[in-house]
């Protein structure tokens, strides 16, 4: 088994989902993960919140400098992320794409080089 | 029997087991770039052993075994190949027997998962395109890099990225289920067929498109029930079919319509009116059959005068619904021409002008509607639109012949 993680590419500038759209997206998603649960597959799921929100932290000689806000501002972000626990990429694109048809955003599935 | 070979010879059998023994060892061993170098070790014990011992009775066998065998040493002088080994250990003959055992020969279904894994949608056209061809065809890098007109090491490095990918994303070595086969088939044929349009866009290239025929050939002879494969290769045999008249005596392309159909090559146009004969009886039309389809009422008319066009018309229709774009509609208004005349297809022709305004076919068919129709100078203007849109030389050539005719 290999463990994938599958990103929610966000648009930047996108039009936030209405009340409405963001109940269903909510709907599809809590039964997605009780599909990936009874596969065995899920290991994690959770959104995130907006890129403004971030704090970063970098080394500098012996100090470690704190900034404000993403490490770079991009046209689009990761919103969320799931990781599964799967035997090869076909198994993951199944996941990616059940993911892509309940979040209606653009999925990346990315292999893991390792995990514990 | 073993017999003392031509250096011809072992050629003949390098080109025609490499991909058969690259697909065998990927399996027992795990890795590609493992099976590769297994290969490319035991061509060498091959080139050195053959000429003086004749060419064993089942010469995949001999290279698949002697492949393993390189592999294995290689990996025992690498630690970090210890998992490989156990892997490739299992199917390994007794050490003291020295004879490669000829039974064990590649399997024809490690092909067939090659092929889907070198053509897996995840990776990129040009990166499936490039992986069959060296993979399965046993090409070179340099060899890949001049048929697409790309520095020799960005097609090295696209090679490197695919096979990495293959390896870090675990993309699966096996053929899809029945049921993913419609979502996946079509990704191998169209890689199958970007080699041949390659191979058939100019006439140095005829060994692209032997390739692209022979791997159809393989899709054929591993998938002799799904009527696109089949559909693929009589498309590829009826269009190659025609190369010897496509070319005139001073170099020059030449037209359908205006083609020495005598020159066409009989056997390769039998094969694929049969293979278009075996689609029809399967009944379940796809976008390669049609096309063969279509190139079969051609192949089937000593002249363009006789050439049944309802029928072509009628094919294109089908083509247009099973695979609705510009350059088809474009197609079947050439054909609609020899059923309704050229006003009619003038007609379509300036419906698609916008759509198509860049490509110089659609300029080229107005130019030849609008001068049956005796509007000359308009013709002419086409002419000049379609000379300012290619940078092909055969393209060109031929355009500025028809201008000078008027």
């Amino acid at each position: 088994m290999a463990h994938y993680l599958l990103s929610v590419v966000t648009p930047s500038d996108g039009e936030p989902p209405t009340e409405d759209e963001m109940n269903a997206i909510m709907g599809n998603v809590a039964t997605l993960q009780s599909d990936m649960q009874s596969a065995g597959v899920w290991v994690f799921s959770g959104g995130l919140e907006a890129p403004d929100t971030a704090t970063v932290l970098r080394r500098s000689g012996d100090d470690v400098l704190v900034t404000d806000g993403p490490f770079v501002e991009l046209k689009e972000y990761v919103g969320g992320l799931t990781i599964i626990d799967v035997p090869d990429l076909d198994a993951a694109l199944h996941w990616g794409r059940r993911s892509t048809e309940a979040i209606g955003l653009a999925i990346e599935v990315r292999p893991f080089q390792w995990a514990p | 029997m073993r017999h003392v070979p031509s250096s011809a010879a072992i050629e003949r059998i390098v080109a025609e087991e490499y991909g058969r023994c690259v697909a065998t060892l990927t399996r027992v061993l795990g890795d590609i770039d493992l099976a590769e170098d297994a290969v490319q070790d035991a061509l060498t014990v091959a080139l050195t052993r053959w000429p003086a011992d004749g060419v064993p009775a089942n010469p995949g066998g001999w290279l698949v075994t002697t492949g393993r065998r390189r592999a294995l040493d290689r990996l025992r002088r690498d630690a970090v190949g210890r998992d490989k080994e156990h892997r490739a250990a299992r199917e390994e003959p007794p050490p003291d027997d020295d004879t490669p055992q000829e039974e064990e020969g590649p399997v024809d279904d490690d092909r067939l998962r090659l092929i889907f894994t070198c053509c897996h949608p995840a990776l990129a056209l040009p990166a499936r395109v490039a992986l069959t061809l060296r993979l399965l065809g046993g090409l070179g890098t340099d060899e890949i890099a001049r048929a697409f007109l790309v520095p020799e090491a960005t097609m090295a490095q696209r090679i490197v990225r695919a096979k990495n990918k293959i390896r870090a994303a675990r993309i699966p070595y096996r053929v899809p289920r029945d049921a993913d086969l419609p979502d996946r088939l079509p990704g191998v044929l169209a890689v199958v067929y970007l080699v041949f349009t390659e191979g058939h866009a100019t006439a140095t290239r005829e060994d692209l498109a032997a390739e692209a025929i022979r791997l159809a050939r393989l899709l054929a002879q591993l998938m002799p029930d799904e009527p696109e494969v089949l559909g693929l290769l009589g498309l590829l045999l009826l269009t190659e079919a025609r190369r010897p008249a496509r070319t005139s005596a001073d170099g020059a392309r030449v037209l359908l319509a205006d083609q020495d159909r005598t020159r066409w090559d009989r056997a390769m146009v039998d094969e694929g009116l049969d293979l278009v004969r075996r689609c029809l009886r399967r009944d379940r039309p796809g976008p390669y059959q049609v096309q063969a389809a279509i190139n079969a009422v051609h192949a089937s008319a000593p002249d363009t005068a006789s050439t049944d066009w309802r029928q072509i018309v009628a094919l294109h229709d089908q083509l247009l619904a099973l695979t609705p774009s510009p350059t088809v509609a474009l197609n079947r208004a050439v054909a609609l021409a020899e059923t309704e005349g050229p006003a009619a297809a003038l007609e379509i022709v300036d419906a698609l002008a916008e759509r198509l305004e860049r490509y110089h076919l659609l300029h080229a068919v107005r130019a030849d509607l609008l001068g049956r129709l005796g509007r000359d100078d308009e013709a002419d203007r086409a002419l000049e639109a379609a000379l300012t849109r290619t940078d092909d030389p055969d393209d060109r050539a031929l355009l500025a012949a028809r201008r000078r005719r008027g």
